[in-house]
């Protein structure tokens, strides 16, 4: 680098590095770029004041213009909350009924409907809201207490067995296990899975079904929806399907408790729920 | 001990002497480019007019498509996600029609360098364009070449700040057109114009419009041959692209040199002199400032300009034309060995001539011939390859289609009966601006029915379906068949979309899932 080298053709000093013998020449800057360059340094000390910049022990600092990235999103929150609030406030006007005839609200319903599963029902029903044993599938059309639009608000708002709403829905199956002996739960066991298989088998069991499970569950085992007795004839099973499990249901029955969600999320978002499970294929 | 000891003085200087230093900056050299007058001119006004006029003009034309569409012809509508351009309509997943498009831009530039060099700068780049449009404005406010130059020296009187005013105004005018009609292309041009002046419009439009003139002025104005130099990329890129057999605006040597200030005086002393007289006009007429006769170099835009200056001084001399002229390097080069004798002695300019002074038949000049070589084929053949592609790509695109998304969860549902159902996600595109009925069917499940959720119909095999005009309509469809046959299987079948009035149909195929 010591020596000065000038190139031959254009007068011009080179800056000494060399590639495969090409040297670059060591032209003077344009000045307007050096001009360019302070600007970009002013600007840049500019920016640091006018925008939150330079950290400090706890925190940074704020910028003179008071910018903040939380309040751009407060805003949009806003914008958010305000581009909802017409189909919010026809939510909460509206039965279910019209709001499933509506295209466009029963289709932003169903989406709100969809967030709030999320949040409160996937616990027990499941991300899918198939649930799982004893804890209903909500995509099939076997509903314990009805799948209409009202069926399924009125679940949804009071819950099951849920102590704390004076309207929930409540139905409680006798515990047979004490009544009848180890060989009649048996044969009554058989019978019921013979409901759903389409034949019904002989003996006893047909008797004891008569006499004591028809009365809700219906003659032919198809359930009754106003106790929210179960179907029994199809293949859908909440507690198993098999043989043993039933026989346990039978002998000593387990009820399934669900919170009643009308004090907790407001109707809006029951009303939204509403459509949405009504909306997973087995709404009635 | 004494005595003065004789101390030799070394010749050495220091490598960073203030004598030798450089300057690490430099002021730009202002540069008064000279009107100039010939064919190369010509055809520039006529590049400048259509350029300008297309891009000025484009948002006013007017396409009928309907009631459902923008009738604008060219339109960038990014609120609504759709590119307009006469009679095509582009969805954004048809992006790559664009991208391809610029793919094309970029083979054609390289195929139109190794022909003619760099031609895109020095007629249709915009840089180019708008220097051109600015430096008319100069000098019919400022007066040709030594009217500016004096007036640049010139102390600051108060004819002086007028006339500096008046193009500085209309720079700026300029510059804001340039940057307003760049809006247009996003919107309804006469409602935009409108809105713009009543203080209406989105204020991205005045930002937009505020940084286009901001450059257009600072480059076109201020700046000019100094985005080219140290701006742009291309002036590197290029010489990749040429090759010996390429057009450049070439100073003929062979038959310019030596250069001679007076013709007669050195025919009276017997000088062989060359067809240069030396008088500069090639370089007073160069936007870049720079001298051609210095030979190929970074700097040169390639507008012929010097060409037109120089043929003007050969009329005028009665000698040929083309002292300055498109040359390829090897021609060049051929007739350079003519007149030094193949690099024996300097350059002769008699030995390119004949007898009677005419020039002469060995030298060589650019033949048609040399644009079907290799290289520009294999750009040109590249080129065209893109281009045929997209084109087939467009004509055979759908105008209507069918997307289908198996729910993952849960994959199925079994019913009451027995049945086992699917849903799916289905989106229906209708990509034209009108109003559609189609049918919908599914086809592949002999005991299969569809309902479609939020439509109060019966389950059937087939539906027919409203689409709005150019949207995306999505449905939720379940699909059900008896337990008998599925059982354990997984079944294919397809949705298939007809729209039996355009006799356009789509389909896609889906699976059915069922338990084990």
């Amino acid at each position: 680098m010591s020596e000065r080298e000038i190139d031959e053709i254009s007068g011009v000093e080179t800056t000494g590095h060399s590639w495969d013998g090409i040297k670059e020449l060591d032209n003077p800057m344009p000045r307007w770029w050096l001009w360019t360059f302070y600007v970009t340094i002013v600007w840049a000390i500019c920016y640091t004041i006018a925008f939150p910049a330079w950290p400090l022990v706890t925190k940074a600092t704020g910028g003179m213009l008071g910018w903040a990235s939380r309040s751009d999103v407060k805003q949009e929150m806003q914008a958010a909350e305000a581009a909802k609030s017409e189909y919010i406030a026809k939510i909460a006007e509206l039965p279910v009924e019209e709001i499933l005839a509506d295209d466009s609200l029963r289709q932003f319903a169903t989406a709100a409907g969809a967030a709030a599963f999320k949040v409160n029902c996937v616990q027990c029903h499941g991300s899918g809201a198939t649930g799982s044993v004893g804890y209903p599938n909500l995509n099939d059309d076997d509903w314990l207490w009805g799948g209409t639009p009202e069926a399924i608000y009125t679940t949804i708002s009071h819950g099951i067995r849920y102590g704390d709403d004076e309207e929930t829905r409540f139905s409680e199956m006798p515990a047979f296990g004490e009544m009848f002996s180890r060989d009649e739960i048996g044969s009554l066991a058989k019978y019921v899975v013979s409901l759903s298989q389409g034949g019904e088998v002989e003996g006893p069991g047909a008797q004891i079904f008569a006499d004591n499970c028809a009365a809700c569950h219906g003659d032919k085992g198809q359930g009754d929806q106003s106790v929210g007795a179960p179907n029994l004839s199809d293949p859908i099973w909440l507690y198993g399907k098999t043989e043993q499990e039933i026989i346990s249901q039978i002998r000593a029955p387990k009820h399934g408790v669900m919170p009643a969600w009308q004090a907790r999320l407001g109707d809006v978002t029951v009303k939204e729920l509403t459509v949405f499970v009504h909306s997973l294929g087995g709404g009635e | 001990m004494s005595g003065m000891v004789e101390v030799e003085r070394h010749e050495a200087q220091p490598v960073n002497s203030a004598k030798v230093r450089q300057p690490l900056y430099e002021a730009r050299k202002k540069i008064f480019p000279k009107r100039a007058n010939g064919n190369f001119r010509q055809f520039k006004w006529l590049v400048m007019v259509v350029t300008l006029g297309i891009y000025y003009l484009t948002p006013w034309l007017r396409w009928d498509r309907g009631p459902y569409a923008p009738d604008q012809a060219v339109l960038v509508d990014l609120a609504n996600r759709r590119f307009y351009f006469f009679f095509i309509e582009i969805w954004p997943q048809e992006f790559f029609l664009v991208a391809g498009l610029l793919v094309m831009a970029g083979l054609g530039l390289f195929f139109i360098t190794s022909v003619v060099g760099r031609a895109w700068c020095g007629y249709t780049c915009p840089q180019t364009v708008w220097v051109d449009l600015f430096l008319v404005v100069e000098r019919f406010i400022e007066g040709d070449r030594n009217q500016r130059m004096k007036l640049d020296a010139a102390p600051w009187t108060a004819r002086k700040v007028m006339l500096r005013t008046i193009k500085h105004t209309i720079w700026l005018l300029i510059a804001v057109a340039t940057g307003g009609a760049w809006i247009l292309y996003f919107a309804d041009a006469p409602t935009l114009l409108v809105d713009f002046f009543k203080g209406h419009a989105a204020p991205v439009a005045y930002i937009t419009v505020a940084v286009l003139t901001g450059t257009t002025y600072v480059f076109g104005g201020l700046m000019r041959e100094q985005v080219c130099t140290y701006m742009c990329p291309w002036p590197r890129i290029q010489a990749a692209m040429l090759d010996e057999n390429s057009l450049t605006v070439t100073y003929n040597e062979w038959r310019g040199e030596p250069r001679t200030r007076g013709a007669k005086r050195a025919a009276a002393e017997g000088i062989a002199a060359g067809d240069c007289v030396d008088c500069n006009a090639c370089v007073v007429v160069c936007p870049m400032g720079i001298d051609i006769r210095d030979g190929q170099q970074l700097e040169c835009i390639t507008c012929a300009l010097c060409i037109d200056a120089c043929n003007g001084v050969m009329d005028k001399l009665g000698r040929e034309r083309g002292l300055i002229s498109y040359a390829t390097l090897a021609d060049y080069q051929h007739n350079m060995d003519i007149a030094t004798g193949n690099g024996a002695h300097a350059i002769n300019p008699t030995l390119v001539r004949d007898e009677k002074g005419k020039l002469s038949d060995k030298l060589r000049h650019f033949h048609v011939r040399k644009l079907f070589r290799p290289r520009s084929l294999a750009y040109f053949a590249a080129w065209l390859l893109v281009g045929v592609l997209l084109l087939y790509g467009l004509v055979t695109r759908d105008r209507l289609e069918v997307n289908v998304l198996h729910d993952r969860n849960p994959q199925f549902v079994v019913l009451s009966d027995g049945s086992i159902r699917n849903g799916y996600t289905v989106k229906l595109l209708n990509k034209i601006p009108e109003v559609r009925t189609v049918t919908l069917a599914i086809d592949g499940l002999e005991n299969g029915a569809m309902s479609i959720v939020g439509v109060d119909e019966p389950e059937a095999q087939t539906f027919t379906v409203e689409l709005e005009p150019d949207r995306l309509k999505t449905l939720k469809i379940y699909v059900r068949q008896p337990f008998e046959n599925v059982a354990g299987k997984k079944q294919s079948f397809s949705f298939l979309v007809e729209d039996k009035e355009n006799a356009e149909a789509d389909q896609y195929v889906a699976n059915f899932e069922a338990p084990e």
